[in-house]
């Protein structure tokens, strides 16, 4: 009783350090890493073989919820909102779940942000061409995410977000209107996509009036094939992807480290 | 034990979470293409086979591959569904509490109804008596629009049904909300809204119209298959359309021309 007692204050002490650091607002999170081995031991003679299983089907259904909206799942609402009491035991369920995504789903969890314990879904299936149903059914946004990653891509992985505007307006997309299909632009690019993790939109450091620029999200990184999208800019421009040779080089060498 | 998933299961069951439903067409072409993919073996009639292989994995995650029957033109779907929340709940991730709401009172409307419809000024008139925040005109409509383009409704001509998907995944809620309001369809037992009904009083037996086509296909004097008495309604042809099939070409030939930046993306 006295040993739990101490991991409990352990933790509320750690917690509050950590909140200060970085400000950090889940004490749920810290919580898991407070766990001792026969807090595992107790926990697992405790629960039943069908109360795990329900438990690996609900973090299933709740991840691939979250997933649709491409919203990044953060371990503590996992733990927060479907474990619960079964923390003892987070790893075990987490690992029954990245089986049943890879051996069901073909989906793979990936921790985008180990710091924060941030996970995102990749699928492990390669897109194909001709598909009589489409995998990923109409979503328009997708084309305008695509223009940037391939604007920011070819110059250089960095740029203002004044170049952004520039080339959708080109292409008819103004972000002061409102547009048929994406609605407010400007909230759909800086909010919408670096919320999902497709794009990192930042303030340049001593600028003014403040500017901002965009990369690559963590997402984008994971998702996104450098190769096909430089395939693609050369149809584009009908040129081979190989006379930009600085791009080509980095997406081959991306190609090969996923 | 099951057969393992191999990827061609993997990428049926991939295309069905980004659908929700597909027709019967549909799913075979797609169990072709899938097994054509991946290099599996393929056999053109066994899709039932198939799919039970994918449905004995989903089994402990509670979900389910289900085939049902469109009422209105007697084609058969497969839907993905949930097995454990077959409430509403189920639509909750995507829709706003009054959102909710408002289907809740369209589908009593509907369940209700003679026709298995519900015009859309009765669905305006109860969007202002909503409880959890009233709804404006415009955002009703808007929010109607919402559900049949997320294939819960079907519209046609300001009616609205609910449509395979809505049935096939709420059946058993359904039934435990409305328990004896909700009757089945005398030919294929399954839930009936849009349907004809037996004139006999003591007996008033429902059968949808793709079945009561089908059934009365070569009888000259229809009765009714439970008591016999004459079936005073005008039989409806067998529809044999199959244009459902094309309904995702636009997208999809579209999206073939350039490698997508993002793989997936479900029903958004």
């Amino acid at each position: 009783m006295s040993q739990r007692k101490r991991a409990v204050t352990a933790s509320q002490s750690k917690t509050k350090r950590r909140s200060q650091v970085s400000l950090d607002e889940d004490d749920e999170d810290a919580n898991f890493s407070q766990i001792t081995s026969s807090q595992v031991q107790r926990a697992r003679e405790h629960f039943t073989t069908d109360q795990l299983d329900r438990k690996v089907a609900e973090v299933v259904q709740f991840i691939l919820i979250k997933d649709q909206k491409k919203i990044p799942i953060r371990r503590a609402d996992i733990g927060k909102h479907v474990i619960k009491e079964y923390k003892a035991i987070y790893s075990e369920i987490i690992n029954r779940v990245c089986r049943k995504f890879d051996q069901v789903f073909g989906l793979k969890l990936v921790e985008i942000d180990p710091k924060n314990h941030i996970y995102i879904l990749i699928n492990k299936l390669e897109p194909v061409n001709g598909e009589p149903v489409s995998m990923r059914p109409g979503n328009p946004k997708t084309g305008l995410l695509f223009v940037i990653l391939s604007v920011i891509f070819m110059k250089g992985g960095v740029i203002k977000e004044n170049l952004v505007w520039n080339t959708l307006k080109k292409l008819r997309v103004d972000p002061g209107e409102k547009h048929d299909e994406f609605g407010d632009v400007k909230k759909v690019v800086t909010d919408e996509f670096v919320r999902q993790k497709y794009l990192e939109y930042v303030k340049i450091p001593h600028t003014e009036p403040v500017e901002y620029e965009f990369r690559w999200g963590l997402r984008a990184e994971k998702e996104v094939s450098k190769l096909k999208l430089l395939e693609f800019v050369g149809e584009l421009f009908d040129q081979d992807p190989q006379s930009w040779t600085q791009q080509f080089r980095e997406a081959s060498a991306a190609e090969t480290s996923s | 034990m099951s057969p393992p998933m191999g990827d061609s299961h993997k990428r049926f069951l991939q295309t069905m979470m980004s659908n929700g439903i597909i027709s019967a067409s549909q799913a075979a072409a797609l169990h072709k293409h899938c097994c054509e993919i991946h290099g599996a073996h393929y056999v053109a009639d066994r899709l039932d086979d198939f799919i039970n292989i994918i449905n004995a994995h989903l089994q402990s995650l509670f979900m389910h591959i289900r085939k049902g029957m469109s009422e209105e033109d007697g084609l058969e779907y497969y839907a993905l569904v949930n097995v454990t929340e077959t409430d509403i709940t189920r639509m909750a991730s995507d829709y706003a509490d009054n959102e909710l709401e408002l289907f809740r009172k369209t589908m009593d409307l509907i369940v209700d109804s003679e026709s298995g419809s519900a015009s859309s000024t009765d669905i305006l008139n109860c969007a202002d008596s909503l409880q959890t925040k009233k709804l404006k005109k415009k955002e009703t409509e808007h929010v109607l629009n919402k559900f049949v383009q997320d294939k819960w409704l079907n519209e046609k001509d300001g009616e609205y049904t609910l449509s395979v998907r809505c049935i096939v995944e709420m059946e058993q809620y359904m039934r435990t909300i409305y328990q004896d309001l909700i009757k089945v369809c005398h030919v294929c037992h399954n839930i009936a809204l849009q349907c004809q009904m037996c004139e006999n009083p003591i007996c008033g037996i429902k059968v949808h119209l793709p079945c009561v086509a089908r059934y009365f296909r070569a009888r000259s004097d229809p009765r009714c298959p439970e008591c016999g008495d004459f079936w005073p309604h005008e039989i409806p042809e067998i529809q044999q359309s199959q244009s459902q099939s094309s309904q995702n070409l636009p997208s999809s030939s579209k999206e073939n021309t350039a490698p997508t930046p993002s793989r997936r993306s479900r029903r958004s």
